[in-house]
């Protein structure tokens, strides 16, 4: 069956009912189709497992991070309306409540992620406080009416699902939505009877069960995106709310992007007085990631490794563009596809465990492929010439030999992450931070090459030779307990030398009485009033400085610094000189760039300014800015109208056109035929123009006749 | 992939950070074949002026002398090269704008002479799109903050040297980007200044070959040889190696969206065949004039679903396709589209629903897209939904399925038609009504030239019926005019100073052609 037709857009294809299959069997078949000697399907379960597990540990890390900005809201929500909960006649209470309870969420600009926020705080709040909830987007809110419709139809759906036992009074509910008005009253009415009738099922409970929700729990009413909301509505819903709010509990939430400030600028101090505003912050988008990456990249758990450029493509895109966490963690969960569908030696990318086991079941293939690693042959090339010829030859012990080497890997990587944080200790608290104030710079560096023959290493060396003692003293402090508490078996002796040296610092503190040699000497500089003297004390002073040796301090901190220097150059090689890193890191950044950081435009530009680009022909090769002649029609087309200003003529577009059509085929054509090659070129050109309409480079324009106006650059 | 090596952004060397470096530093991660150097920014970016026609036929001539592929060997190579606007002094020969390329030439060097002093070490900054310019001042410094943490990373030692001396560097740098934006201002306005335009008057009717429909047309194109098919065999079949990524992609919950130049309608009909012919799909031609959301939905519903009812509003349709899909875990659909950004899909609903549509978890859409702004109507949270994964399927194929159905304005079907109709409804009027609209006509074609001719008044109108004794009352004639409107004849506008001015919306050409034949019948 076509998909062609001039009378209809959509076409469905359904395969016979029996052959649709389930849809897991069809993804896995999608990955078989490739030769089956690579262990595709174990690829794919092993992707599968790895990604959902990631899936689960973020999902928690933003639970946690979220947790204490629930909490706060929740006990504000509990506060609000705890006067409505006493029934309180009081006069002044009566004043006060006159003022909504208004939360202003401020949740930052990466929009993106809020959805999840939202969700997880919805949950929370029927959990916790009240079953009746509402969440509003602008986008369903152009007017008032819109805006109660929606909520009245959020709030009643719930309170449906609340009493899904009670089944006559569920489709009561359901026809009187769609028949009342939907208005503040309609919407009291409604509360009060829900009320009246949970009264009653609590008396019959005798109210003791169900008591997480109050007497009467308060209405909340979330604005996703305060911002995005007309003022005009906003402002009537609060005006009209505020007047009944001692019948109807009611409690805003305002999601915010940019600042709190919105909230004055988009209410008059009219309507704004009738709020009691409450400030809300959610963690910072960057502080999640770093909370995410230090999770998730800078742990041994996960096997799969980050190379250096695709975390720095994901990195930029996220502090470039959109602020977007969930895009990181997209971005993440390509590479791990990306990884184990191009990576033949990915299966052996789990836990170590598994990965012994998967090693002594690999194909012939695969040991080829093993083979074949650069960083495999380096590591053959570095051993003697028996063991060479057996790693060449003989599968069984290749196989024995990269069950030790994967071992190594995974201890490296364990030894990797502790000193790299103690390394991120010293050089954090730098002054200007040479190497960088967050870990992931850090580890960025690390990862590009050894970081000790950097240059900014080695300022920061210098720095942190420069340390006074408190904040040496808490930084090894620090160290100890990262070393203590990682899993690295390797980092006992490093701990006592940690140790040791803290001891020396508080040995050197209590010598520090004795050595007051050096304000003698000052006290000598006090007596001198004449100015020879002066400057030749001074001159002295300065020699006997430069050549007194070190005080104990200055020399313990040199020992300190030397030895961290030590560890750094011992654990923090670059993967890439490990042997077997290809199996769990992934690199090819340019893939990923492409296929989440696309440049649509840049490509369409480039083929249409350099066909040979993409149509590897020599005929079309061109230097500098121009194109050949010979190019596709809409190349020429497309070139020749970067030639006009606004409006371009089509008779002189078409000659000018089919001048250098003409050209390439050269004056062979008689004169019997010119004819038939004129209405060639003319087709031609009549279609690479409608095709430059089609992509946007150019409209039909009416001013004048037979002219079509640019749309790109210049043309408007 | 054969895409070729992506330029490293390592190497990166920024000293001190103004906006345009931020924007270069992006651009560079941006470039997806790593040939950006073939285009610069300011090639593509900048403003330009109008020209005088002939222009393109110098071009053309250009073009056309030079043999095969040493075209224009001695075109500019170095690194001022994005300085230089099309109409530098090579081409300044041409004494019509001479005036104007002298100008012009003085505002090119302008940043020439700044990148001279600042004697940037990478390319990035040589390639720096004109309009970055046009950032706001103010943030500068924050910027830089912001982007020397951010960069530090990369920092070089010649940091602290470059700092110390940096800020009458950035004060100059600033000054002439001040003076560069006000230049690139007053291009712009140059540009759009004067509703004159500088194009030759001639038209395509004066041409000796005439106007070709629709069927003519293809078989024309049919007889020309399709340039480079072996080349392009060999992009599409790369293209076609990735189907099975696609299905694994599709089925880890990504979209896919492929752009590029060249039909890709080919390529996602054989990904259709090849692939998908075991599963439930659907096939929509974005394309299609008459295509909406609405049917999109219905054929979801009615089709695959099978289910009969209708609904209120698209959004409800959405919820239940949502609920089903939910129910049958077992249930799922392809959706392919051809052309994403349509004149009827690129709308924000439209959008909108089709990314929810896309975020289910049954439902894996791949697209294509060809327009060269379609990336602007997706803000983040639709893109968010629509879960893109970018590729790069550029396959020179001619748009030809996808170009037929716009009524091409070379084609011109649309004026033949435009004629007969208006000649057949005027045969059904009576004679003073013929007389009427053509009292109209004629004087619509006596202001042609006069751009901004808002249509005839009424009360003139009704002034020169009477005079020529066609009506005797306005009444007459505005029942005469709502004929006229009924069967579109001609269109109503009121002016700014409330009155109304009638015109008839047909091109000059097919109006001129009618009087003719009008004027032989009487």
């Amino acid at each position: 069956m076509s998909t062609h037709s001039i009378s209809k857009g959509c076409f469905v294809f359904k395969p016979p009912s029996k052959k649709r299959r389930v849809r897991q069997e069809t993804a896995s078949n999608s990955t078989e189709r490739k030769n089956d000697s690579e262990d595709t399907e174990l690829r794919f379960a092993s992707c599968q497992s790895l990604w959902a597990q990631i899936k689960l540990e973020t999902e928690k890390i933003q639970e946690n991070l979220n947790k204490q900005l629930l909490d706060n809201l929740v006990s504000f929500l509990r506060r609000s309306h705890s006067e409505f909960q006493e029934k309180t006649t009081e006069w002044s209470c009566q004043m006060k409540s006159r003022e909504i309870p208004t939360a202003a969420l401020v949740l930052g600009v990466n929009v993106t992620d809020h959805d999840m926020t939202f969700k997880s705080l919805s949950e929370v709040l029927q959990d916790d406080i009240t079953p009746y909830v509402a969440l509003l987007e602008a986008k369903d809110c152009p007017g008032i009416k819109n805006l109660m419709q929606k909520l009245m139809g959020q709030l009643m759906n719930c309170c449906i699902d609340i009493d899904e036992d009670s089944f006559e009074d569920d489709s009561h509910v359901q026809v009187s939505q769609n028949k009342i008005r939907c208005s503040m009253t309609s919407l009291i009415n409604w509360y009060k009877s829900v009320m009246k009738k949970t009264d009653s099922e609590t008396t019959r409970k005798k109210r003791n069960s169900s008591s997480r929700h109050w007497q009467s729990p308060p209405v909340v009413v979330i604005f996703k995106d305060m911002e995005s909301f007309t003022t005009k509505v906003l402002q009537d819903f609060i005006v009209i709310s505020s007047h009944h709010i001692h019948e109807l509990p009611l409690a805003l939430i305002f999601g915010i992007a940019t600042s709190p400030m919105i909230i004055h600028s988009l209410l008059p101090h009219s309507v704004s007085s009738l709020l009691c505003i409450e400030l809300f912050q959610s963690l910072s988008c960057k502080e999640h990631l770093s909370t995410i990456i230090d999770k998730l990249l800078l742990t041994a758990w996960c096997p799969f490794k980050l190379g250096e450029k695709v975390l720095k493509v994901l990195i930029n895109i996220f502090l470039y563009h959109d602020f977007s966490v969930q895009n990181f963690i997209k971005g993440f969960q390509l590479c791990i596809v990306e990884h184990f569908y191009s990576q033949p030696l990915s299966v052996l990318c789990c836990e170590l465990v598994d990965a012994k086991k998967r090693v002594n079941t690999l194909s012939h293939n695969q040991c080829e492929n093993i083979r074949r690693l650069p960083s495999f042959r380096r590591y053959v090339e570095s051993q003697v010439s028996e063991n060479q010829i057996a790693l060449l030859t003989s599968d069984s012990f290749l196989k024995e030999v990269t069950q030790k080497l994967l071992e190594d890997l995974q201890l490296y990587h364990e030894n990797y992450v502790s000193v790299l944080r103690c390394l991120h200790v010293f050089t954090s608290s730098l002054p200007k931070y040479p190497l960088g104030k967050q870990i992931r710079e850090l580890h960025c560096a690390c990862l590009e090459n050894q970081v000790w023959e950097t240059e900014e290493y080695e300022s920061s060396l210098q720095l942190a030779r420069m340390l006074n003692k408190s904040d040496l003293v808490t930084m090894l402090q620090q160290c100890v307990e990262i070393f203590v508490s990682s899993s690295g078996k390797e980092f006992d002796k490093t701990v006592e030398k940690l140790k040791e040296f803290l001891t020396q610092f508080q040995e050197l503190e209590a010598e520090a009485f004795e050595e007051d040699v050096s304000v003698s000497s000052e006290k000598e500089l006090q007596k001198k009033t004449d100015l020879y003297h002066l400057q030749k004390t001074l001159l002295e002073l300065k020699e006997s400085r430069r050549s007194k040796k070190l005080t104990k301090f200055e020399m313990l901190r040199f020992e300190v610094v030397d030895y961290i220097d030590s560890l750094v150059r011992n654990y923090l090689v670059p993967a890439d000189h490990k042997t077997l890193y290809e199996v769990v890191y992934f690199n090819t950044a340019s893939v990923l760039r492409g296929h989440l950081n696309a440049a649509p435009r840049t490509a369409l530009h480039t083929a249409l300014n350099n066909p040979y680009c993409y149509l590897k022909n020599q005929a079309l090769k061109s230097d500098g800015g121009s194109i050949s002649n010979k190019a596709p029609d809409i190349c020429i087309a497309y070139k020749l109208h970067l030639e006009c200003g606004r409006l371009i003529n089509l008779v002189d577009w078409l000659e000018a056109f089919s001048t250098v059509v003409m050209a390439v085929e050269g004056p062979k054509a008689d004169a019997a035929s010119s004819d038939q090659v004129d209405h060639i070129i003319y087709a031609r050109f009549i279609q690479a123009v409608s095709e430059l309409i089609f992509l946007g480079f150019i409209k039909p324009s009416k001013q004048k006749t037979d002219h079509v106006a640019r749309l790109t650059w210049g043309g408007c | 992939m054969s895409q070729p090596e992506g330029k490293v952004s390592g190497a990166l060397e920024v000293k001190f950070v103004p906006d345009e470096a931020v924007l270069s530093h992006i651009a560079d991660d941006a470039d997806p074949v790593g040939n950006g150097s073939g285009v610069s920014g300011g090639e593509v970016y900048s403003f330009q002026t109008p020209k005088c026609s002939s222009k393109m036929a110098e071009l053309a001539s250009e073009l056309a002398q030079t043999p095969g592929q040493s075209v224009a060997a001695d075109h500019f190579k170095c690194p001022e090269k994005t300085a230089k606007t099309p109409q530098s002094s090579k081409r300044s020969g041409s004494n019509k704008v001479q005036q104007r390329s002298k100008k012009k030439e003085f505002l090119s060097t302008t940043p020439y002479r700044l990148r001279k002093r600042l004697a940037a070490p990478d390319s990035c900054l040589e390639s720096e799109s004109e309009y970055s310019a046009s950032c706001s001042e103010e943030d500068d410094e924050e910027d830089q903050k912001e982007v020397s943490t951010v960069l530090s990373g990369q920092k070089t030692p010649a940091k602290a040297t470059a700092a110390a001396t940096s800020p009458p560097r950035n004060a100059l740098a600033k000054k002439i980007k001040e003076e560069k934006m006000s230049s690139l201002v007053e291009e712009y306005f140059e540009a759009h200044s004067s509703s004159k335009v500088l194009t030759s008057n001639r038209t395509l009717q004066k041409l000796q070959t005439r106007r070709l429909n629709q069927k003519t047309l293809h078989d024309l194109l049919k007889k020309a040889p399709l340039a480079y098919a072996a080349e392009m065999k060999k992009l599409s079949q790369q293209h076609e190696s990735l189907f099975s990524k696609w299905m694994l992609q599709l089925h880890l919950g990504f979209n896919i969206i492929l752009y590029g130049l060249g039909s890709k309608r080919d390529l996602l009909e054989k990904f259709r065949t090849s692939v998908l012919q075991d599963s439930a799909h659907l096939v929509v031609n974005g394309y299609f004039p008459s295509i909406t959301v609405r049917s999109i939905l219905n054929s979801i519903t009615e089709e695959v679903l099978d289910h009969i009812g209708s609904f209120r509003s698209p959004l409800g349709q959405l919820e239940f396709i949502h609920k089903r899909f939910k129910e049958d875990a077992s249930l799922e659909l392809y959706v392919l589209i051809h052309n994403l950004d349509s004149q009827m899909l690129r709308g924000e609903r439209s959008q909108q629903i089709l990314a929810q549509l896309s975020s289910l978890p049954g439902v894996y859409l791949i697209a294509s897209i060809d327009h060269i702004n379609a990336p602007l109507m997706w803000d983040q949270a639709k893109l968010r939904l629509y879960n893109w994964l970018w590729y790069e399927t550029t396959t020179f194929n001619p748009y030809v399925e996808e170009t037929s159905y716009e009524n091409s304005l070379l084609g011109q079907q649309s004026g033949s038609l435009a004629l007969s109709s208006l000649t057949h409804v005027l045969r059904s009027l009576t004679l003073n009504a013929r007389g009427i609209f053509r009292l109209l006509a004629r004087y619509q074609l006596e202001n042609k030239d006069n751009t901004s001719y808002p249509g005839l008044s009424f009360q003139d109108f009704y002034q020169q019926c009477r005079e020529a004794f066609l009506v005797n009352s306005d009444l007459t004639l505005r029942a005469q005019l709502t004929e006229f409107r009924d069967h579109k004849l001609i269109r109503t506008k009121r002016g700014a100073d409330g009155v109304e001015y009638l015109f008839i919306p047909v091109d000059d050409s097919t109006l001129t052609d009618f009087l003719e034949k009008e004027d032989e019948d009487v």
